[in-house]
């Protein structure tokens, strides 16, 4: 048996948590193995150790049998491992030839020998299929193409194992068959792969083994073939997981929000979102799917305000809102769960009772006569944190910051749902979080669907807008492709119509 | 945190205490460099600052434009943003006390709050610009209010020997009479002869203000989110450009604020071509004093004791009076670098704990 | 009008070249990621160093005193800088504050030193460089006047530097991985460069620079040390924003700040500009520089990680 990659009983501990407890991992040649856990689980840490990024604090790792020391990527390079992240490590304003080359340029005398390099990516591109411009700088070119200048950079380096960090997050579904396509010919070719994932689909159509972690801890290491998803996911998760949602059947109500043949820019000043039009009714949930950057952010942009409107207008429970400044839609009944917790959603610095009513903290009884009650903050911030399931070191006067990013989200839904709003926008609501939390929200935002509110849910993750949805518009290039209802659609129809083909249309 | 020892501090008042002490530590190693005797040097630095009365009285009156300008500088900083144009920012306010106390000849109790009125609106005025740049137009408000200064600068440098030129020197303006200036002759007894004057009291009262801005009220409250995460000021609908523009203007309005105590208060007339280095100083004091109000004011104190101390130390030994600028620099620099003392304190911690 | 600008042109060069060298340093080192503020105190510490050697030495080696007093401030510049480098990238300090730390450090501790060597804090050297006529160039009808007559060494000296970082910048290896590590640093590190030295290069350089650009002060058109350098760190600190962070655009920049300076400070004399109020000319770099940072503000090709700390290992 030909072991290309050994770590065994890999030790890795950062400030506050033991992200490597003693794992065993083994990848043999040929073979593509997947290395599943939730958010947080480890499989990056172990990976990054892999790659030279980061020391194990105990345990060895051998290559072909020999034991080697990875002391930095360019070592790791050297042995033949290439990593794509899960955040592309792209210079923006480098062309595609620059980006791959950076670290190990080729030179003559002082200068580089930019032509030589662009010569040689040209034809891996073409014997791998992975075809792309290397004159074109990247921040001109899609997601997609970035992915694999990304591959690109480690065949560049004769990588013999490759390493994906979880990268279908950003393609449609014809483009993760692609991806899976190029990924078995290489593993054909004699490369071998080790995918980084969550996604039980993409294990059980691509891999040959998989290795699970759990909490920093190894599970096992199991057949694919012989296993099902449900017996991954419980091995995942430590117990049994139903990925189905109560939903129960529910007669939506009037119409409270309405999108009329909205244009938005985007931040390259070209359209974003282009002839957008839309209805949400009260007691429903409605998905936006769409892959990352196809207009769902300019939509949600524009509906809470933080946006202007090029044209169109947008209606809520008949009342134009569309140039309504931010905090007049919020007290007019729209809450907003914002994609990126971090950025938009919490003052990390601030407590998490200052962060409870940061919409309302001007209203009585929170302030009067522009001083602040702090008796009052501190007890609506304790009521969120009781109704939902905060947990935090020092209770509501604890920083932001300190809570665990499935806290964080938490913290953040409750204090939306709080508000009581007429329409609630989820967007990206689960993204980074173990099940546990994600369980809890999809029931959350179920709860206000069927309490008669109107939701509209944005995700990346398609199972999550199947599931929860009960109608489901899709986007692409900023268009509405089509709008179809979740119980009588799967996932291959969304797909065809994520990627711009519409409904009924042979692909 | 706390750690450990007999008073229980929070962790930035035991770095800030630490960088004054390794500030102290550099300087003694300089003056011993020089040879000189430190132990010496250091006991006439602080008996020049606190020796007697009239000595406190001119540590103090040397502290009180320093904890405005400090003031200013820790103002902006918690609501996001790098007041460097201090310094401008109390040439123009002072410039504007000084022109209405030069100009209108009213009665002392009716003077004096319109000339800090002035100084207020002045230094305010001069913020606004680098507060909108930086509001509308994303321009880094570090280049901005430097231009400012130099614009405040030359624009005074023209406009007193213009206007209101005193009539010994060229260089500077006209004396204040003393019914316009913050002199008040029961505390100049109180204090034994020394230069205090009113401007302390300005002073405190500023450093209870900003305290209470900072921490009870709802503008406190914006304008810390803006400067903290603007980005979820924003989606949360605070007006962010709003916020950064009144952010400045109330620490120009300090600054300018801090120049009325220095041309109106502990001198009586302005000098051109001189860039107050309050204004500098301003940042050192608000960085150690960890940017908070209470800290600002102890810290403001504490350089105004090695700058009241130095000429004495000067006068007494060779050292020269620099010493008390470069200690004060080298301070600054272990206050920026307090992760070092950070992690020698966590290093501590955990010797502690181990052993 | 010609006459004019022959007459003011060598006085606007000499102002130009040490913003011009100064400006280069804050190019090599915001590019690689560290926003220093701390040019101006750079500049102070050059002239220092500069002043002292050449005074020490002048005495024992007139002739060649003044370059060892160049190399020197080179040296203190660098080795100043290092204060900074380490503060940034080793213990990721705010890079503003420790920018204006080192400025502060910078006049305090030169006048202190200078102190104890001349009472005043002032350090006068006694013969700077001499004014020479580029041979053959500068008999060049017209733009031999112009540019070749009475022009200092150190003038070429900077205009080769300039040169050179146009060409290490963006031909070489070092220069990408350079540029790499203030666009993203993590991309420069998980392709295997080393992100700290990059940027500990990139600081020293710019302390080199600049203290070379304030002992050329010293040796051109001043000929003493003072403690300060008039806050032309600050204004190579503009014009490295003005020339948006690019060689020639950076040549603009303290070209146009040169000229627009020296007429400021030449208005008396010449009849033509007498009648503008001065305080206008002498406002005017300033507020210009103002109008460009708002006209450049959306299309700001700052390096994008500038200013940003960096932890190797984090993601």
């Amino acid at each position: 048996m030909d072991y290309v990659v050994e770590m065994l009983n890999i030790r890795k501990e950062f400030p506050g948590v033991l992200a490597n407890d003693n794992i065993t991992f083994i990848l043999r040649k040929g073979e593509i193995h997947a290395l599943l856990g939730e958010n947080g689980a480890g499989k990056s840490t172990l990976m990054g150790i892999l790659f030279g990024m980061y020391q194990p604090d105990s345990g060895i790792i051998r290559m072909y049998g020999k034991e080697v020391h990875i002391s930095n990527p360019n070592v790791a390079n050297a042995l033949g491992i290439g990593m794509v992240h899960q955040h592309f490590k792209l210079v923006h304003n480098f062309t595609i030839t620059e980006n791959i080359i950076l670290g190990m340029e080729p030179k003559t005398g002082l200068t580089i020998d930019i032509k030589s390099a662009a010569k040689r990516i040209k034809e891996l591109s073409e014997r791998y299929k992975l075809n792309v411009d290397p004159d074109a700088k990247i921040e001109d070119v899609s997601v997609g193409v970035q992915q694999r200048v990304e591959i690109l950079k480690m065949l560049y380096r004769n990588a013999e194992v490759l390493i994906l960090d979880e990268p279908t997050a950003v393609l449609t579904p014809q483009e993760v068959n692609e991806l899976m396509n190029i990924m078995k010919s290489l593993a054909a070719e004699g490369k071998s792969i080790i995918l980084i994932t969550h996604k039980l689909k993409e294990i059980k159509a691509v891999a040959d083994r998989c290795t699970v972690i759990r909490r920093g801890k190894l599970v096992g290491t199991v057949d694919v073939a012989a296993a099902d998803e449900s017996q991954l996911a419980e091995m995942m998760v430590g117990r049994q997981v139903s990925f189905k949602v109560d939903k129960q059947e529910k007669e939506p109500g009037e119409v409270i929000l309405k999108v009329e043949n909205l244009s938005v820019l985007s931040n390259r000043k070209v359209l974003g979102l282009k002839n957008f039009s839309l209805e949400v009714h009260a007691g429903e949930i409605v998905g936006i799917a769409g892959v990352d950057g196809n207009g769902q952010s300019e939509l949600v942009e524009a509906i809470t305000g933080l946006k202007r409107v090029e044209s169109g207008r947008i209606l809520l429970k008949g009342q134009d809102i569309t140039n309504m400044p931010v905090r007049s839609r919020i007290r007019s009944g729209i809450a907003h769960i914002p994609e990126d917790r971090h950025k938009r959603g919490l003052v990390l610095d601030y407590t998490i009772a200052d962060n409870m009513v940061i919409e309302i903290y001007d209203q009585f009884p929170f302030s009067q006569k522009g001083l602040l009650n702090k008796d009052s903050i501190r007890s609506y911030a304790e009521k969120i944190m009781n109704n939902f399931d905060v947990r935090a070191g020092q209770g509501a006067d604890s920083a932001a910051r300190s809570l665990s990013g499935g806290n964080q989200q938490k913290a953040i839904v409750g204090r939306e749902i709080e508000l009581n709003p007429e329409l609630l926008i989820a967007v990206q609501p689960t993204r980074g979080l173990d099940v546990g939390s994600i369980e809890y929200i999809h029931k959350r935002l179920v709860d206000q669907r069927d309490k008669g509110k109107a939701v509209l849910l944005v995700s990346l993750e398609l199972d999550e807008i199947l599931n929860l949805s009960d109608r489901i518009a899709v986007v692409n290039n900023g268009e509405l492709v089509g709008i179809v209802n979740a119980s009588n659609t799967n996932e291959n129809e969304i797909g065809l119509m994520m990627a711009g083909i519409k409904k009924g249309v042979e692909a | 945190m706390k750690l450990r020892f007999r008073i229980h501090l929070p962790k930035t008042t035991i770095v800030s205490l630490l960088a004054v002490v390794f500030g102290l530590i550099a300087g003694a190693i300089l003056i011993l460099a020089t040879g000189n005797n430190p132990f010496e040097g250091y006991s006439y630095l602080f008996r020049g600052g606190l020796m007697n009365i009239e000595r406190v009285g001119n540590t103090l009156a040397t502290s009180t434009p320093l904890i405005l300008a400090g003031l200013s500088v820790a103002f902006a900083f918690r609501t996001g943003l790098f007041n460097i144009g201090a310094a401008g920012q109390m040439l123009f306010g002072g410039f504007c006390a000084t022109a209405v106390g030069l100009t209108l000849n009213w009665p002392k109790a009716i003077i004096l709050p319109v000339m800090m009125i002035a100084a207020i609106t002045g230094g305010a005025l001069w913020a606004l610009i680098p507060g909108i740049l930086k509001a509308r137009f994303n321009v880094h408000e570090v280049v901005s209010t430097i231009m400012m200064n130099w614009i405040s600068y030359w624009v005074i440098y023209y406009i007193i020997p213009a206007y209101f030129k005193g009539s010994y020197l060229e260089t500077e303006s006209r004396q204040l009479p003393h019914g316009a200036s913050l002199k008040a002759d029961w505390l100049t007894h109180l204090f034994g002869g020394s230069y205090i004057n009113l401007g302390i009291f300005i002073a405190v009262a500023a450093v209870v203000a900003t305290a209470f801005i900072l921490d009870r009220t709802v503008m406190g409250y914006e304008l810390k989110a803006v400067g903290l995460n603007r980005y979820a000021a924003e989606y949360a609908g605070i007006n962010v450009n709003r916020n950064i523009v009144l952010s400045m203007m109330i620490a120009g309005a300090l600054a300018g604020l801090g120049g009325a105590t220095l041309y109106t208060g502990n001198a009586l007339s302005m000098q051109i071509g001189v860039m107050p280095s309050q204004g500098f100083d301003g940042i050192a004091v608000s960085l150690l004093g960890s940017n908070s109000p209470v800290g600002v004011l102890g810290a403001a104190i504490f350089f105004g004791i090695l700058y009241s101390g130095k000429g004495f130390m000067n006068a007494m030994t060779r050292i020269p009076p620099e010493i008390a600028d470069t200690i004060i620099a080298t301070i600054i620099y272990f206050a920026a670098t307090s992760v070092l003392i950070e992690r020698a304190l966590g290093w501590l911690k955990q010797r502690k704990r181990g052993a | 009008m010609w006459t004019i600008i022959q007459q003011i042109f060598p006085y606007a060069v000499a102002f130009t070249i040490p913003l011009l060298i100064t400006a280069l340093g804050g190019l090599f080192s915001e590019r690689s990621g560290i926003v220093n503020i701390g040019l101006d105190g750079l500049m102070v510490v050059g002239s220092f160093a500069g002043a002292l050697t050449i005074y020490k030495l002048q005495p024992m080696m007139p002739k060649g005193a003044v370059w060892v007093g160049l190399l020197a401030a080179m040296a203190a510049g660098l080795l100043f800088s290092l204060l900074h480098a380490f503060a940034c990238i080793n213990l990721n300090a705010n890079q503003v504050i420790s920018g204006t730390a080192i400025n502060m450090i910078a006049y305090a501790l030169t006048i202190f030193l200078a102190r104890n060597v001349t009472g005043s804090g002032n350090i006068h050297i006694v013969s700077g460089l001499v004014r020479k006529d580029v041979p053959l160039l500068s008999s060049v009808p017209v733009i031999g006047k112009l540019f070749f007559s009475q022009t200092y060494a150190t003038t070429w000296l900077v205009l080769l530097i300039l040169v050179l970082s146009w060409f290490v910048i963006y031909k070489t290896a070092f220069g990408l991985r350079l540029r790499a590590c203030g666009e993203h640093p993590h991309a420069a590190d998980s392709a295997g460069v080393n992100v700290y030295g990059v940027r500990y290069i990139g600081v020293m350089i710019s302390g080199a620079f600049s203290g070379l650009g304030g002992a050329i002060i010293l040796v051109t058109y001043s000929g003493e040390f003072t403690g300060n350098v008039a806050g032309l760190g600050f204004l190579a600190l503009a014009s490295l924003i003005f020339g948006q962070w690019k060689p020639l655009g950076i040549l603009a920049a303290t070209f146009f700040f040169g000229f627009a300076s020296t007429i400021a400070n030449v208005s008396q004399v010449l009849p033509a500009l007498a009648a503008i109020p001065g305080v206008i000319l002498k406002v005017f770099p300033y507020a210009v520089t103002l109008i460009a940072l708002v006209i450049f503000s959306k299309s700001s090709q700052a390096p994008r990680a500038a200013g940003e700390p960096f932890e190797h290992g984090k993601r």
